[in-house]
């Protein structure tokens, strides 16, 4: 299985990362060889197999629906890269 | 090195305790190592000025009731602290300031200690020698040129060299017990469930787990002590008594059985690493364990299934980072293109591969061919192990396939990056918990760890046998400081 640019090229479309001519190249060749290495798996016969769903046997665990923090959109905006008052700002969405 | 900062942890603790030293001085001692070791770019961030203000507070309160009382950690930098800048080793996040703390460090702080300084490792740890970090690689103690394992690598370089008494890592892939190895030190990965993982930047949810990183078994028992525990705010914590790890700590494992599997006995695997493993046998037959060979037979297919798995699961759980809430943000047209931008300068190569590589196996068309594949291969290899664990108490293994290498040598092929976890992924693959302790040295007087792989939730028997092999492998982490 080789990965070639076009298919790099519509993932990272799909993941949202820009990339450019060159890191097309290098990341074709990387993933081709990081996909050859994986490919061993095809020589096993998995067909009574269920797939593995949970590490854990345990079931989870149901809680009660409350609220138990809130009220820190002060704190979290902090962070933010650009805020306006009590909004995260991003690029024009609507024309 | 000074004296005190040549003591184990619970010597540390011990001493506090019996005013044979104060918390501020021995805070003191660790902040002059960490200042005086800047060549090693184990820290990320330093948290100096805090953590002597915690000790002065500490020495007037003298509050021993802690099992860390009055100790300054400093902790891999993916662990969330509450007002401190965490950055995942990551540009993305290079301005994150969470504004809440990680549970397992909660857990730390809750029982005496306080923060030092945030470690580097690996970027968001995705690696396994800590050349992917953002803020540039870390050197081990045990060479100039050499790396000191991934992804807990400025964790691992950090302890070794008497920056920090004792310090926590986290391990997806082998990212605490590979660098222990490297570095002569101890590293636990627990049972997947036994530490909250609410609060630590996540990498592949279902194969994360924190664990302790120590100078000897005994400061391991005690920090995993601390650490561990049912988390509500993690549903995937487990609800189970955490058992008394430090007086249950014992040598004595007389009758244990012990199972030795003929598949980690890898191709090319060098002659040193193979006579280390037959004196870890020999070790725990001294100690009166019983030796079983036992056969875990897709071994050989842990790997692929991991990089389809861990991937996947980065892919996922990376999707956030998009220069809105936190982090760092790039100019862009339109919405669309501040995204990709973002990420495609926010990322570095290798994080950008795995995203890509799990991208690509969740996509439509090939989500069966791979990721279901890959569950259905990790469900074989779940049951090899629940197989021979009806055999077998614990299972013993090297830790590597190698001693450190060379800063250089293999950050440029990737999957010979890779093929150093072979012998550590396919616990995460289980949700098992295991150790590495060292054990030896190679001919180049790198030291080499053993590992040792439990049953789910029994901790206690790998510290146990970890402990009798300590006993007899009488290693002794001789470092000259050359890098001060």
């Amino acid at each position: 299985m080789s990965i070639d640019k076009d298919t790099v090229k519509h993932i990272s479309k799909l993941a949202k990362i820009s990339l450019d001519e060159k890191k097309v190249d290098s990341l074709s060749k990387d993933l081709t060889s990081i996909m050859r290495f994986i490919e061993n798996l095809n020589k096993l016969n998995t067909d009574k197999i269920e797939p593995l769903t949970s590490i854990i046997n345990a079931s989870l665990k149901s809680r009660k629906d409350e609220v138990v923090d809130g009220k820190i959109r002060d704190e979290i905006l902090k962070n933010s890269p650009e805020k306006n008052e009590e909004f995260f700002v991003v690029p024009k969405v609507i024309e | 090195m000074s004296i005190i900062s040549k003591l184990s942890l619970t010597e540390i603790i011990n001493g506090i305790k019996n005013k044979k030293f104060s918390s501020e001085e021995i805070t003191k001692e660790f902040i002059e190592n960490s200042k005086k070791s800047k060549k090693l770019n184990a820290y990320i961030t330093e948290c100096f000025d805090e953590a002597i203000k915690s000790a002065k507070d500490f020495d007037k309160k003298k509050d021993y009731k802690g099992l860390l009382s009055g100790v300054p950690i400093a902790v891999k930098d993916l662990f969330c602290t509450k007002n401190i800048k965490t950055t995942a080793g990551s540009k993305i996040l290079h301005n994150f300031v969470p504004t809440y703390e990680s549970t397992v460090t909660n857990n730390l702080w809750s029982q005496g200690a306080f923060l030092l300084g945030k470690l580097n490792c690996d970027e968001f740890a995705m690696g396994s020698s800590n050349e992917t970090s953002f803020f540039g690689n870390v050197i081990n103690p045990f060479g100039e040129k050499l790396v000191p394992g991934g992804s807990s690598g400025g964790s691992a370089s950090a302890l070794a060299a008497g920056l920090t008494p004792a310090t926590i890592g986290t391990d997806t892939g082998g990212s605490i017990r590979q660098p222990a190895s490297f570095t002569g030190t101890v590293g636990l990965k627990p049972t997947y469930g036994r530490c909250s993982r609410w609060g630590i930047v996540a990498f592949a949810s279902s194969l994360d787990q924190a664990g302790p990183m120590t100078n000897n078994v005994e400061d391991c028992a005690l920090v995993l002590q601390a650490m561990s525990g049912y988390d509500p705010k993690d549903s995937t914590s487990a609800d189970k008594k955490v058992d008394n790890y430090i007086s249950n700590l014992t040598e004595k494992v007389k009758g244990l059985k012990i199972g030795i599997p003929k598949e980690y006995r890898v191709e090319n695997m060098p002659n040193e690493i193979d006579n280390l493993w037959k004196k870890g046998i020999d070790y725990l037959k001294d100690a009166g364990a019983i030796i079983k060979n036992i056969s875990l037979p897709h071994t050989m297919y842990a790997l692929s299934t991991y990089y389809i798995v861990a991937p996947a699961e980065a892919s996922s759980n990376l999707a956030r980072y998009d220069g809105v809430k936190y982090g760092h943000r790039a100019k862009g047209k339109n919405l669309i293109e501040m995204y990709e931008n973002t990420r495609s300068e926010g990322f570095g190569d290798e994080v950008k591969r795995r995203i890509l590589i799990g991208t690509y196996v969740l996509s439509s068309g090939y989500y069966d061919a791979y990721y279901l594949k890959a569950q259905k291969v990790r469900q074989m290899i779940k049951n090899d192990f629940d197989k021979s664990f009806n055999d077998v108490d614990a299972i013993l293994t090297p830790s590597t396939p190698s001693s450190a290498f060379k800063i250089g040598d293999k950050s440029k092929d990737p999957v010979s990056m890779y093929l150093n976890d072979i012998f550590t992924v396919p616990v995460n693959l289980s949700g098992l918990p295991a150790i590495s302790v060292p054990a030896g040295y190679d001919k180049n007087k790198l030291p080499l760890g053993l590992q040792i792989i439990g049953k789910p939730f029994d901790e206690q028997t790998i510290l146990n046998l970890s402990l009798a092999i300590e006993k007899r492998a009488n290693f002794k982490k001789n470092l000259e400081v050359w890098w001060n």
